[in-house]
C-alpha cells in the first residue's frame, strides 16, 4: 500500500493513472511463483497431518494467501489504479455479504432444534 | 470502417491528429482506452465470482447436511493428481504473466512461446482431468447414470482407498448422498474445465496472431485482459483443490 501511494504522488496523480499501465518484470513473478508452489507443498503437506477442524481452516488460509498473491501480483492489482481496486474490493464485499446471509439463513433456521 | 457515426452524416471527416490505429475514435487517448478495458473486464469476473460463489456455498451447506457422505465421497479422489494439476495450472498462470510482460516489452518471440507454454500447461491439466473423469465412470460415481453405492456401504471392497483411510461403512441413506458429493463434483470441476477450454481456444487464437506481430506492437491490451481471465481460472482451481480434495481427508 505504501509503494502505491508513494509511487502516485511521484506520478502526481494527474489524469490517467500511470499506475494502470506499470509493467511488472520477470523478476516479481518468479518469486510469485516460488511461493506459490511453496503454498502448494505446504497444504498438501498440512492435509496429511490430523489437525482435527483446523484442517479445513489451515487448507483455506493458505488458498486464500495463494489466491491474494495471484490477484496483487499476476493480476497486477497492486499496480492498478483505485478502480480497478475498488471493483476488485465490491466483487470481494459482494461474495462475502452473500455467503454470510445465505448461511445465517440455514444456521437460524433450526436454532436451538440441534 | 468508420469508427464514429459523425462520418457517416456526410460531413467531411475532419482532419485529426496522427494517433496509432489501435486507438478507437471515441476514446480520448490509448491509456484512457486500456483502462477502460481493464476495467470491463474486472467487471466481467466480479459476475464470475458471483457464478461460482453459488457452487461454492452450495458446496459448503451440502457438507454441512450431509457430513460423512462428503467426507467419504472425498476420499474417493487422488490427491496425487490434484496436486498435480495444481502444480500445472500455477505453473501456466506464471507462464501467461511472462506472456503479458513479453506483449509489454514488445517481444513477438518470447510472446509466442510463452503462450504456447500456457497452451500446452491448459490441454495438460484437461488431460489429467480426463484420468480422473474416466476412473469415475469406471467406479459408477456419475451420478444419474447407475451410480453405485457399493464404495460407500462396503469400503473394503476397494483396498486401494480402505488402505489409506479405513472408512468405516455407511448406511444407505447416508450413502446415498455421496452422489450430492459428486453432483458438486462434477458441476463445479466441469464448469472449471469449460472455462479452461474456452481458454485454451482463445491461446490458440492469441497464438496465431501473436506469431504475426499483433500484440507486440504497442496494444497488448488483449493479452493482459486474457491474462486475467487465466489467473482467475487458476484462483477458482485453488479453491476447488481445498475444498474437494484436502479438508475432508482427515476426518
Amino acid at each position: 500500500m505504501g509503494k502505491r501511494t508513494a509511487a502516485m504522488r511521484t506520478n502526481g496523480m494527474s489524469g490517467h493513472n500511470q499506475l494502470a499501465h506499470h509493467i511488472v518484470g520477470p523478476r516479481v513473478y518468479v518469486v510469485i511463483l516460488f511461493a506459490l508452489l511453496a503454498g502448494t507443498g505446504l497444504t498438501v503437506w498440512a492435509s496429511f497431518i490430523d489437525l482435527g477442524v483446523w484442517n479445513p481452516v489451515i487448507a483455506l488460509a493458505i488458498a486464500t494467501t495463494k489466491a491474494v498473491l495471484v490477484v496483487l501480483y499476476f493480476m497486477h492489482v497492486r499496480y492498478s489504479s483505485k478502480l480497478t481496486v475498488l471493483t476488485v474490493g465490491a466483487g470481494i464485499f459482494m461474495f462475502l455479504t452473500l455467503i454470510s446471509l445465505t448461511l445465517a439463513d440455514y444456521i437460524s433456521r433450526a436454532w436451538g432444534n440441534w | 470502417m468508420p469508427d464514429s457515426p459523425a462520418i457517416a452524416h456526410g460531413a467531411p471527416e475532419p482532419a485529426h491528429e496522427e494517433h496509432p490505429s489501435y486507438l478507437r475514435h471515441h476514446f480520448n487517448s490509448v491509456e484512457q482506452q486500456a483502462d477502460t478495458a481493464g476495467f470491463a473486464m474486472w467487471l466481467f469476473l466480479v459476475t464470475e465470482v458471483m457464478f461460482f460463489s453459488g457452487l461454492f456455498t452450495a458446496y459448503l451447506i451440502y457438507r454441512n447436511w450431509y457430513y460423512p457422505a462428503f467426507v467419504a465421497g472425498s476420499h474417493q479422489l487422488d490427491v496425487r493428481w490434484g496436486t498435480l494439476n495444481t502444480l500445472v495450472l500455477i505453473v501456466s498462470s506464471f507462464t501467461m504473466a511472462m506472456g503479458v510482460w513479453c506483449a509489454q516489452t514488445g517481444r513477438r518471440r518470447g510472446l509466442v512461446l510463452c503462450l504456447s507454454l500456457t497452451c500446452l500447461l491448459g490441454l495438460g491439466f484437461l488431460g489429467i482431468k480426463t484420468i480422473e473423469y474416466r476412473e469415475k465412470i469406471e467406479k459408477h460415481h456419475v451420478p444419474g447414470f447407475h451410480y453405485s453405492l457399493q464404495s460407500f456401504v462396503d469400503p473394503q471392497s476397494e483396498p486401494e482407498v480402505y488402505s489409506e483411510y479405513h472408512d468405516k461403512p455407511l448406511p444407505p441413506d447416508m450413502a446415498r448422498h455421496t452422489e450430492l458429493y459428486f453432483s458438486l463434483y462434477f458441476l463445479m470441476t466441469g464448469m472449471h474445465a469449460a472455462h479452461m477450454i474456452i481458454g485454451v481456444g482463445i491461446l490458440a487464437f492469441m497464438i496465431l496472431r501473436a506469431r504475426a506481430g499483433a500484440y507486440t506492437s504497442g496494444h497488448s491490451t488483449y493479452v493482459l485482459n486474457f491474462g486475467l481471465y487465466w489467473h482467475f481460472i487458476d484462483i477458482v482451481w485453488i479453491y476447488l483443490f481445498a475444498l474437494l480434495y484436502l479438508i475432508s481427508r482427515h476426518q
